[in-house]
């Protein structure tokens, strides 16, 4: 693990991944709708010209076309803004390509608020719930640059739909260049038996920090990444009910179907335990800077803290 | 030369002619789907799939295959009495048609049906696959030709212009769109609903190479497709003029035939009029 000093963000992890991908597999093409400075396909669109397809501010055809080039053999990634992706095109997604099946990578970024100052339109929140209610589509949040670009290199070699789920800023990196990625299995972070916390993209940073502050007080907690939220890892969650005798979920997305909705099903068919779910509680998100909107809508250490806190008092 | 040509028109009408029996059929034993706008498109569905298209049923994933995409999804069974007809499966499975178990699902469904290229039904989807297998086909070099055939009420839908600016930009000349226009759609004439007018003129605007025609006429659905065949840097468009229900007379230009399967007397009625070649 790193000493949390470097920073990247994951929407640079996957540009990057990506032009070593396309080095290595001619297979590998990339769609994007007139974000490509942003989603970072970028540095493919100038390594790979040929394989690199634009389709202008049009985010049904992207999914669309997309499908056509998995279709005919390629292992397409089609990026836009994840409220795009998995918002406006959802019926693209759903109808065309995960109906047949298609490996059809769909990598979105700028997800949930730490977005910021282009508020609440542009703060996709509902995403996760989305995919996953969809049947075999794989749902992927990492939570640092290296696991993302791990994963990038994951659902290449997979064969199906994918949501790969990425954010706009830079954060700590968790990991270091030996970590490897195992699709659907969660990875413990920190061990403790007070409690579990369970979380995903930037939240496992906060999760960490939360699980040092619990420490001064003295409370040893389970901290585990679980990057890909479908097909969930079952066993991970029932092992943490069993060990730890509670949960506290943390996504930057609505507490509502999420991984908060995940976890919570797995529980209560198998080992029921006192659980808490940090996230953004059912409303939309807003104009601000990134740290003030995690404060805003209580996505922090502290508020994972005080989950904690709650939950273990449950356990009693 | 020239009765060779008449002979070829002749047998295209004939296969024409039985695929529009099964459609009848199949919907008669279903009791739903859609034989509106599956007779329509009969005389271009089978233009395509005797004359034109290279495939081979015995081998459905062949990788050199042109490729067909039934954007309007709902003409489901027009597609399924060419694919059965053509060997890719018995004819027999039709009368299975939207049954429990049976693979000819009540819109096309890729992962049950050989020989069906992509999954559709929602409307608006099809030429952007197909432009994605024409983009694939570019990268590659792969020399076969993808067509979709659309709905006019389809146009409605935003992504169908998404996909034509897309098709133009990348000078899809692999490609040809083919528009069933038969003027009708579920709550009306087209023209009402939504004002679909000038289609060519429309398909020009974006960068297209448009071509109206008789979509009943072989002759010139073939004349239609070796124009695109040997366009070259632009998509083709063949904007086929057609009647709804074409064939069967009380189906004729009736929108309530958009939907809904005939009776038993009236399965009889209409395949006495097409054992008759009745037009």
């Amino acid at each position: 693990m790193k000493g949390m000093a470097l920073k990247k963000a994951t929407r640079d992890a996957y540009g990057e991944a990506l032009v070593e991908l396309g080095k290595t597999n001619p297979k590998i093409v990339v769609l994007d709708a007139d974000l490509s400075q942003s989603t970072k396909t970028v540095g493919f669109a100038r390594e790979f010209p040929d394989r690199f397809i634009q389709v202008g501010i049009a985010e049904q055809d992207l999914i669309g076309t997309a499908a056509g080039l998995a279709l005919a053999g390629k292992i397409p990634f089609a990026s836009t803004f994840a409220v795009f992706a998995a918002g406006r095109a959802y019926d693209q997604i759903r109808n065309t390509v995960a109906y047949a099946g298609l490996n059809v990578k769909i990598a979105a970024t700028h997800a949930g608020v730490t977005v910021g100052e282009d508020g609440g339109s542009h703060q996709m929140l509902e995403d996760v719930a989305l995919m996953r209610a969809i049947p075999g589509m794989t749902v992927i949040v990492p939570a640092d640059g290296i696991e993302a670009a791990a994963a990038v290199k994951a659902v290449a070699e997979y064969t199906g739909p994918v949501y790969l789920r990425m954010g706009r800023g830079a954060w700590p990196l968790i990991f270091d260049e030996a970590y490897e990625f195992r699709m659907g299995k969660a990875t413990l972070i920190e061990d403790g038996d007070a409690a579990t916390i369970i979380a995903c993209g930037i939240m496992v940073s906060q999760a960490l920090e939360a699980a040092k502050l619990l420490k001064s007080h003295g409370i040893q907690v389970r901290v585990l990444d679980m990057a890909t939220v479908k097909p969930i890892d079952t066993e991970a969650i029932v092992k943490a009910a069993q060990e730890t005798g509670a949960i506290v979920t943390a996504e930057e997305h609505n507490i509502l179907g999420g991984l908060g909705g995940a976890v919570a099903e797995v529980l209560v068919e198998t080992h029921p335990v006192p659980m808490e779910r940090v996230g953004v509680k059912d409303v939309f998100g807003r104009s601000g800077r990134p740290d003030e909107l995690l404060k805003h809508y209580g996505l922090t250490p502290e508020a994972i803290v005080t989950a904690i806190q709650k939950v273990i008092a449950r356990k009693a | 030369m020239a009765s060779c040509k008449q002979q070829k028109i002749e047998a295209l009408s004939g296969q024409a002619r039985v695929l529009r029996q099964r459609v009848i059929e199949m919907l008669g034993e279903s009791g739903s789907g859609h034989p509106g706008g599956s007779l329509s498109a009969a005389d271009i569905m089978a233009v395509l799939y005797w004359h034109e298209m290279r495939v081979d049923p015995s081998r459905p994933d062949w990788p050199e295959r042109d490729r067909f995409i039934l954007s309007k999804g709902h003409a489901a069974p027009i597609l399924y009495a060419c694919l059965a007809e053509k060997g890719y499966f018995p004819v027999d499975d039709l009368l299975t048609l939207r049954k429990l178990n049976s693979h000819l699902q009540g819109h096309p469904d890729m992962k049950q049906t050989p020989g069906v290229e992509a999954s559709t039904g929602s409307l608006g989807q099809g030429l952007s696959i197909a432009n994605g297998m024409a983009l694939a086909a570019k990268l590659d070099g792969g020399e076969y030709r993808v067509y979709a055939l659309l709905g006019d009420g389809e146009l409605e839908e935003g992504m169908v212009w998404e996909a034509v600016m897309t098709s133009s930009h990348y000078n899809l000349d692999n490609l040809v769109a083919i528009v069933d226009y038969n003027k009708l759609q579920i709550d009306g004439d087209v023209r009402e609903v939504m004002g679909i007018t000038d289609v060519a003129r429309r398909f020009r605007s974006f960068g297209w190479v448009a071509i109206d025609i008789d979509g009943h006429d072989i002759g010139q659905i073939i004349s239609a497709l070796n124009l695109a065949r040997g366009t070259k840097g632009q998509p083709t468009v063949i904007v086929a003029h057609t009647v709804k229900g074409k064939g069967v007379s009380f189906m004729e230009n009736q929108v309530g035939w958009h939907g809904s399967a005939p009776s038993p007397e009236q399965v009889e009625q209409a395949l006495a009029e097409l054992a008759g070649g009745k037009e």
